[in-house]
């Protein structure tokens, strides 16, 4: 079931009341975690005061991040260090780092928290890594520069996107085996799994496209295209994509169009673009999906998107080159 | 490390039956067969001058390692579409039978030519080529005139042309505002060529040639023993000049002096053109849109850095790939059509989709403007705007093309 943002109001509201305190005033909120890859820090946002509240050193380059299951660590992709760091959430110390292979980008993790699944660029393979033991349990052979990684939500199928070979690699999580490879447009850069399983949303940077893809068949059910006005073809440039829970609406940062493509998930019609800030990469919601946090690269900042209302409320200053973004679970 | 070899290749092999399998790319029974695309790869023989720069020795795979790594990055996807590429090389002696040649290249069964060859033999090889399935990428020439009055439908050009690459430097410096130039040439041809095209490029996008000069020497020994001193003596009373400038732009590709001028001139003016700042299609230290990989892909196989002709072989076979990918074809026909089709697009590691001009076969192309360390910037440069992509803002345009494709 999804956790809302009211019972977690709630839990920490009885220690405020306990403390004479408004209730609203002593609410934990939920923080972003963004990897700064030209700074090799990561910012934390408090995103209730819509503010920078740290900044901490990490390994070189850090891009792919994402937050273990229970929420007590962040993992990050120090891509020029070859290794996936584990920084305890709390304290901004790296605890521990995980074999990943060369040059980790993205990752995912597996939705009971073990194992992590990560693209290797450099050597065209997905490692998978067990993050209790920190021991590799495969390396898979998938096509040139693998990049996006996804995972089905019920942890059975295994996604990942090649870059120059342009296919979508689906792996069996028990086998560690191609079961499928679908041919999609140009540098696909980013897979996400819709919460029923039912559609996978993949990004094609390079192509300016986005295929919604049938996992179970693996045809492709929608190819998406965008058109900005005064804003040219190549410009448009598709990577990080997210379906809010309900299925009802996908999120797409379109990368130098500097703007974020709201696509309603069950038409697959573009709604809207919202501007924001340049070179728009990643995204992440909020665990009760009142905002949406993407991080605009070239202007080091990350927008916050009033999920209900689809409208940008706020830029906050960040590291140079924010590229990646997780968010607490509580 | 064996186990792990071991282990991957069973994986691999495993990879390969179940994707055929669920894709049916090809009938089960046929599986075990990919279906073959030759590439060729010709390296013409031609007198070297020595550079000037130890830095700019060519290597002899120049090129070559490009169209190896192609090749590479082709197989791994052909595991998935059952799919095989290979490489022929084939070499053209100076004066050679350029004829022979063609006609030994079809026999082996070889449509898609990678050509590192200046124009006259280039010229020659498309003239042989001419009526066969065969299709030539011009991977050296700059001559502009080939893509323009003595254009050919059998070639592909993946060099751009000087005029690209003198537009992609005139873009950047008048942004920059230095838009009044001392134009210092040489007396070969090349050398020529390019400050023609420069001085169109001046033209084109405002900027302004104040003072010209031309270096007559056609011929010099790059090594002396303490020359230097003669060197920076002859290089600022040459560059001295009474008309202000804001930048010194050389037309040198023999290397003559071209490299002597930057920090030697007569006045504090940085220099660009075939020396200090140049217009180039790849650069060795070039690391944006996902570049690393495929710089580090490169120096892992070649045990170097990766040269413009490296890339452009790599995208001409790379682009010969794609095009079987997306057609699911591996018969020439398919592959040419679709490549020249208008449909074609690659991902080649420069920020957006490279594509081939229809009206002279020519790879449209961001090119960077670099010093020997590092990219400067890229061009197109913001606000050089183009109604169809603002890399056409780059050399010849459909309208004042003189190009008939036969």
């Amino acid at each position: 079931m999804l956790k809302t943002r009211q019972a977690h109001v709630g839990r920490t509201g009885l220690i405020a009341a306990a403390m004479l305190i408004a209730p609203l005033g002593g609410a934990e909120a939920y923080m972003a975690y963004v990897s700064n890859e030209k700074d090799n820090t990561v910012s934390v946002i408090d995103l209730d005061k819509l503010a920078v509240v740290r900044t901490y050193p990490v390994g070189q380059r850090p891009r792919g991040i994402t937050m273990t299951k229970d929420g007590k660590f962040v993992l990050l992709c120090a891509s020029d260090d070859d290794t996936v760091q584990v920084i305890d959430a709390k304290t901004d110390k790296v605890v521990r780092t995980l074999p990943s292979g060369p040059d980790p980008e993205l990752f995912v993790l597996h939705p009971s928290g073990n194992p992590l699944y990560v693209a290797n660029e450099d050597d065209n393979l997905v490692t998978v890594v067990d993050v209790e033991t920190e021991k590799v349990l495969a390396e898979i052979p998938v096509g040139v520069e693998p990049e996006g990684m996804g995972i089905s939500p019920d942890g059975k199928i295994i996604v990942n996107t090649s870059e120059t070979t342009n296919m979508v690699h689906f792996i069996d999580e028990k086998t560690h085996e191609i079961t499928a490879n679908v041919l999609v447009d140009s540098r696909p850069r980013f897979a996400e799994f819709t919460a029923d399983g039912k559609q996978l949303w993949v990004t094609s940077e390079v192509g300016g496209t986005t295929n919604v893809i049938d996992p179970a068949t693996h045809q492709i059910l929608k190819r998406i295209t965008f058109q900005i006005p005064n804003v040219q073809a190549e410009a448009i440039q598709p990577v990080g994509v997210r379906v809010s829970k309900d299925g009802k609406y996908a999120y797409i940062a379109l990368g130098p169009a500097n703007r974020i493509a709201v696509v309603n998930a069950r038409t697959f019609e573009v709604e809207k673009y919202l501007l924001v800030g340049q070179r728009v990469w990643q995204l992440a919601f909020t665990p009760d999906e009142k905002y949406l946090v993407t991080t605009n690269g070239n202007s080091n900042d990350v927008s916050i998107i009033d999920v209900a209302k689809q409208e940008v409320i706020k830029s906050i200053t960040t590291g140079r080159l924010p590229w990646g973004v997780t968010i607490s679970k509580d | 490390m064996l186990a792990g070899n071991l282990r991957r290749g069973v994986t691999a092999f495993a990879c390969v039956v179940a994707a055929l399998a669920v894709m049916g790319w090809l009938g089960p029974a046929k599986a075990a067969e990919a279906a073959m695309v030759k590439i060729g790869f010709i390296k013409a023989e031609q007198d070297r001058q020595i550079p000037i720069s130890r830095l700019d020795i060519v290597a002899d795979d120049a090129g070559l390692r490009g169209a190896e790594l192609a090749i590479t990055d082709n197989n791994t996807t052909g595991r998935f579409t059952n799919q095989a590429f290979e490489l022929k090389r084939y070499s053209l002696a100076k004066g050679g039978d350029a004829a022979a040649l063609i006609g030994q290249i079809a026999a082996d069964g070889v449509g898609f030519v990678l050509v590192d060859a200046d124009e006259a033999p280039l010229l020659a090889l498309s003239d042989a080529a001419r009526g066969k399935d065969m299709l030539l990428f011009n991977l050296a020439a700059p001559d502009t005139e080939l893509r323009d009055e003595k254009c050919r439908a059998n070639i592909i050009h993946v060099a751009p042309s000087r005029d690209m690459l003198a537009d992609a430097l005139t873009q950047f410096l008048v942004l920059k505002r230095w838009s009044r130039w001392f134009l210092i040439s040489g007396a070969n041809q090349p050398d020529k060529a390019m400050a023609d095209a420069l001085r169109r490029s001046a033209k084109k996008f405002g900027a302004q040639i104040v003072e010209e000069k031309a270096y007559d020497v056609t011929d010099s020994s790059a090594r002396t023993d303490s020359g230097h001193a003669q060197v920076q003596q002859q290089i600022a009373v040459f560059t001295q000049i009474s008309t202000n400038y804001d930048v010194l732009v050389v037309a040198d590709e023999s290397e003559i002096f071209g490299p002597y001028l930057p920090f030697r001139t007569w006045s504090a003016r940085p220099v660009a053109g075939t020396s200090g700042l140049t217009p180039v299609s790849w650069h060795p230290a070039h690391e944006q849109w996902g570049a690393t990989q495929m710089q580090n892909r490169f120096q892992k196989l070649a045990g170097r850095f990766m040269t413009p002709i490296d890339f452009h072989a790599w995208l001409a076979a790379r682009s010969v790939g794609e095009a079987a990918t997306r057609t699911k074809a591996t018969a020439f026909p398919a592959i040419r059509d679709y490549l020249l089709g208008g449909e074609f697009g690659v991902a080649a590691f420069k920020g957006q989709k490279l594509s081939i001009r229809k009206w002279n076969q020519q790879f449209r192309q961001p090119i960077a403007v670099a010093t020997t360390e590092l990219p400067v910037s890229w061009s197109p440069q913001p606000g050089f705007l183009h109604q169809r992509s603002e890399t056409d803002t780059l050399g010849i345009d459909e309208p004042e093309s003189r190009c008939k494709l036969q």
